[in-house]
């Protein structure tokens, strides 16, 4: 018999980004927020405490801040045909947990999409015919356009501290930044991390070509910066332990340095760590939500009832939690009908391996999260896609985020790889060895979904989420593509040698090897309650009183990082929330 | 058990008598009450950590045995649900409980003694009809017979304590006034930054009363409360009035951080003050003349340190510990990073006789709380884990000398005793 709690104006599952964001702008609200985090409390002082923190083995081998997967996990397969197993080992991508959730751990890239992005569907329609689109590929548009969403992108990059250099300010393009970006509404809230000589090789070789280069926009402030809720972050200083480890100096935007100092002040603010949601509660018409079940850190079954329901996990934590509620009719591959755990999408990560000559000294150590120089030329539909075979498209860019003894000392292709000859190899690699990366786009097809898996279970018996998914020959086309282009910068760099790092047609998906943690979909917006299971403000068609937010709301995935869109799409649908539904609490924001 | 900073450390019981109370219920001389016990910073003692307010039980170490802060609630078997305004009168400004024994000095009656008939009476009404009454026993001290009887402290009360009378300055300035009615009233700043004398009283109450008024306390529990003087090389001297009411709003500057036993004043206390309270605060410490003109002022040698660490020079001693744990956030430059990371050149806490703090700090590690003002609280991580008592000694020392800094060196033996005393190994 479940313990059953009093009830609250609303419940956040999840207290990572989107929880925090939700739960900071609710209170605010004058609502009494209660936050459930699956894993432990994390702070800076006591989870990135110097030099304890700069601990390679632990954090970045051992994932000291990762998922534990023996209690929980996904299984994968790569197609309907296949059976699933479960993922046991950290590998292609770095679930978080705890206070902060993977933005404790994450590098900091923080990306808007292009405004062709978001309605990635129309756009390409209009732009080529409809006949552009394969049969299969299941893209559609976010029901949101970048205009609308602009505000809530400069809400969060002031929040986050982002450094960055603008390249359109209300159309005006500007050198030196972005100019394919949308329209902003104005500067980033912090100059450009400097450029460390990597970049400055890279940037000089792009220029070379043509290329207008810009800094990333990097949630690592470039220097001390007081956000919009008054809290502080200090300044990065490029050491090289970002990814993967919480921030000593305070200075990577994480909940932690930007929201959780003002949101653990508030009276009508509680946290509930160690606190397992296994299923949002709905009423007997099934569509309302009446709160939700967790296990508590004894194990005891709670119950809390809740007016409002926010679902801000992980993107696949979302749609698992809605498939264990019966919320939203699952999607069937054979039917095509149904709509949650549709359109999961991953990324497309290729490479090009530059060996600098004898005698330059990169310094590798001295690296950021997420400062970087790139172009976006070749990203999204930016370039002419009339008989290229694809859609889609990648940012291409020098990002070094350090040196680190362990998974940093890669030595060139051919070299040994133990003993002296090693060792030789590191000392001649390190100091003159770096990435041109390119992170593109993967569109979403109708055999790439999410379900529940039907043998293995988690450590309280529920079933795992199952991901069928595997490389597409539209994304690996667009990878060479894109990588090929990275690879004649690589070229204008005058290396050494160089290698080329793009999947060949028909390389099955590996799940052995770190790629991203850039999962998205199956809990899609849209404006069509038969394809998507959100509407365009993120709340549920068929339970009105539960949002489910997070990058499991992208349609398709895009080639940057996904974080600057979750982001604005938390305060975009915080706000809806603020000025709208809670004028009319548990009815629809959109009417179908 | 709680660092406490007043020097003679105990807590009083106060007694319980059956004498009825007629409280006096006026919602705005509760609410100036709440004011004032805020600025009188009675719940640092009063409050035990995560008790209930003011029901007491904050243990206070002594040499001589721990005591332990008494419940203050309206609780009438064991608060002070009984006590009449003259009850109160006599315990908060003469030092005498309801009993007719004398309050253990740690109670800064000698400083009390200077509230007015007014804000006293509004105290009361605060204590009677704003604090929630909790039924929470005092606790007996561990002080040993024979140091447990009470009656010399009558002794030491007719030798130190004042006349009960607001001490009215020399100045006309009303802003100055106010700041010294806080100072040395309410705020009680001389319990800790004034040296004591032999008897352990405060060598000086007030700022008429001789260069020692708040000129920096000794070491207690490991802390050092800084010379308050105008002094330029471990005074406020090099602070501008603003810059100190941001201190006190918010426990940290451009270039420093609040730590130690301040950092409760500054959460407990100052924090709820008003601006202008603090203004007139910190005017009034700003408008004491240095204790010790003649001493050294910081040499013009900042550039030194900063160019041996830039060059990555760690042929002195402390150099290549600095680089190695402090220079991640304090920098090269010793210049830390304005209101996250506090500066270590330039900045006089660094430069006090007495090396305590640094050593604590660097052992312990330290936390800058978050308040309403500043919401980020900031870590320093202990190093005691990882430096030995001569690295510690080293790089204190390197501290205390670079960037300008005029402190004198300190020795492994200063960081093994304090290693000690901390417990950390």
């Amino acid at each position: 018999m479940a313990v059953k709690k009093p009830e609250t104006d609303v419940v956040i599952v999840g207290l990572g980004w989107v929880g925090s964001i939700m739960a900071a702008e609710l209170t605010e609200a004058g609502l009494n927020v209660v936050a459930l985090e699956r894993g432990p409390d994390q702070d800076t002082p006591t989870d990135a405490n110097y030099p304890k923190v700069i601990d390679e083995l632990a954090y970045t081998i051992r994932g000291k801040l990762f998922q534990d997967l023996s209690k929980e996990t996904v299984t994968i397969r790569h197609n309907a045909a296949g059976v699933a197993l479960p993922y046991r080992q950290q590998g292609t991508f770095l679930l978080g947990n705890g206070v902060g959730g993977a933005g404790f751990h994450w590098n900091g890239l923080s990306w808007r999409p292009l405004a062709s992005d978001l309605k990635l569907r129309s756009h390409y329609t209009e732009r080529y015919g409809s006949k552009f689109i394969p049969e299969g590929m299941t893209i559609q548009d976010h029901g949101v356009s970048f205009e609308e969403l602009e505000p809530f992108f400069t809400r969060f990059e002031e929040v986050a501290g982002v450094s960055g250099k603008a390249g359109n300010i209300k159309g005006r393009l500007i050198e030196g930044g972005n100019k394919f970006e949308g329209a902003r509404s104005k500067e980033y809230p912090l100059p450009p991390l400097k450029k460390v000589y990597g970049e400055q090789l890279f940037d000089k070789a792009a220029r070379s070509l043509g290329y207008s280069t810009f800094s990333i926009p990097a949630g690592n402030a470039s220097a001390p910066y007081t956000n919009p809720y008054g809290v502080r972050l200090g300044p990065c200083n490029f050491c090289g332990f970002c990814e993967n480890y919480g921030c000593y100096m305070y200075s990577k935007a994480s909940p932690q340095t930007t929201i959780l100092p003002v949101l653990r002040q508030r009276r009508n603010f509680e946290m509930r760590t160690l606190a397992h949601v296994t299923k949002v509660n709905l009423d007997s018409s099934g569509k309302q939500a009446t709160g939700v079940t967790y296990i508590d850190a004894r194990g005891n079954e709670v119950e809390q009832p809740a007016r409002l329901v926010i679902l801000s996990a992980f993107q696949l934590h979302n749609v698992r939690l809605l498939l264990l509620s019966k919320i939203g009719k699952p999607y069937d591959p054979h039917t095509g009908e149904g709509v949650v755990g549709r359109n999961y999408a991953y990324q497309m990560l290729g490479s090009v391996t530059v060996q600098l000559p004898k005698g330059t000294y990169l310094n590798p150590f001295i690296g950021t999260g997420a400062g970087g120089t790139a172009i976006d030329n070749y990203n999204g539909d930016n370039f002419d896609h009339s008989g290229l075979g694809f859609l889609g498209g990648a940012n291409i860019g020098h990002h070094r985020t350090g040196g680190r003894p362990i998974g940093q000392t890669a030595v060139a292709k051919g070299e040994p790889n133990w003993g002296k000859g090693w060792k030789g190899a590191v000392t001649d690699n390190y100091q003159r060895s770096m990435n041109l990366y390119t992170q593109g786009s993967v569109m979403s097809y109708r055999d790439t979904y999410l379900d529940l898996d039907p043998t293995y279970k988690d450590a309280f018996g529920q079933p795992l989420l199952r991901v069928t998914f595997n490389w597409h020959d539209n994304d690996i086309r667009m990878s060479q593509y894109v990588t090929n282009k990275a690879a004649e910068i690589a070229v204008a760099m005058n290396p050494s040698s160089y290698t080329v790092n793009a999947k060949k047609i028909g390389t099955p998906y590996d799940t052995r090897f770190y790629q991203s943690t850039h999962t998205t979909g199956g809990a899609i917006m849209g404006s069509d309650p038969k394809t998507s299971v959100v509407n365009r403000y993120l709340q549920c068609w068929d339970v009105p009183n539960v949002f489910v937010i997070g990058a499991s709301a992208f349609p398709q995935n895009i080639g940057y990082n996904p974080t600057g869109l979750v982001g604005a799409l938390a305060y975009w649908s915080a706000n809806a929330i603020r000025e709208r539904y809670l004028k009319n609490p548990g009815r629809p924001l959109v009417e179908v | 058990m709680k660092n406490l900073t007043l020097p003679l450390l105990t807590a009083l019981g106060l007694a319980i008598s059956t004498a009825a109370t007629a409280a006096t219920s006026d919602e705005a001389a509760v609410k100036r009450g709440e004011y004032l016990a805020r600025a009188g910073d009675c719940m640092a003692c009063h409050t035990a950590k995560g008790g209930k307010p003011y029901a007491g039980g904050l243990g206070l170490e002594t040499p001589i045995g721990a005591v332990y802060a008494t419940n203050i609630t309206p609780d009438h078997a064991h608060g002070i649900g009984d006590y009449t305004l003259e009850d109160f009168d006599k315990a908060v400004r003469h030092g005498i409980r309801k009993d007719g024994s004398t309050l253990y000095p740690a109670m800064p009656y000698p400083s009390y003694a200077k509230v007015t008939d007014q804000d006293l009476a509004d105290l009361y009404a605060y204590f009677m009809n704003g604090v929630q009454p909790v039924a929470e026993a005092n606790r007996d001290s561990d002080i040993p017979w024979p140091m447990s009887m009470r009656w010399p402290l009558a002794f030491w009360r007719w030798t130190f304590a004042p006349e009960v009378a607001t001490d009215a300055g020399s100045t006309p300035d009303p802003q100055l006034e106010r700041g010294r009615y806080l100072v040395n009233g309410l705020g009680h700043c001389g319990s800790c930054h004034t040296p004591r004398g032999i008897g352990m009283q405060e060598k000086s109450l007030s700022d008429s009363d001789g260069e020692h008024f708040l000129a920096g306390g000794a070491p207690l529990e490991g802390w050092v409360a800084k010379n308050l003087r105008g002094d330029a090389h471990d005074g406020l001297g090099s602070w501008s009035t603003e810059e100190l009411a941001q201190f006190l709003k918010t426990g940290r500057t451009e270039r420093t951080a609040v730590f130690g036993s301040m950092t409760d004043v500054i959460q407990h206390s100052m924090q709820h003050l008003t601006d202008a309270d603090r203004l007139a605060i910190a005017s009034y410490l700003k408008s004491l003349p240095a204790a010790n003109p003649q001493a050294a002022t910081a040499k013009a040698t900042a550039s030194n340190t900063t160019q041996q660490l830039s060059n990555m020079d760690v042929s002195t001693p402390g150099a290549r510990t600095y680089i190695d744990n402090c220079m991640a956030c304090h920098r090269s430059d010793g210049r830390g990073y304005a209101e996250v990371f506090p500066a270590l050149g330039g900045n006089p806490v660094l430069n006090g006789k007495e090396p305590a703090s640094l050593i604590h700090i660097v052992l312990a590690g330290g936390y800058l709380p978050g308040n309403q003002h500043a919401p980020t609280g900031y870590g320093m991580p202990g190093f005691a884990w990882r430096l030995s008592d001569q690295e510690v000694a080293e790089v204190v020392s390197f501290i205390r000398a670079g960037w300008g800094n005029s402190g004198a060196a300190v020795s492994a033996s200063d960081v093994a005793a304090q290693r000690k005393a901390l417990g950390s190994h």
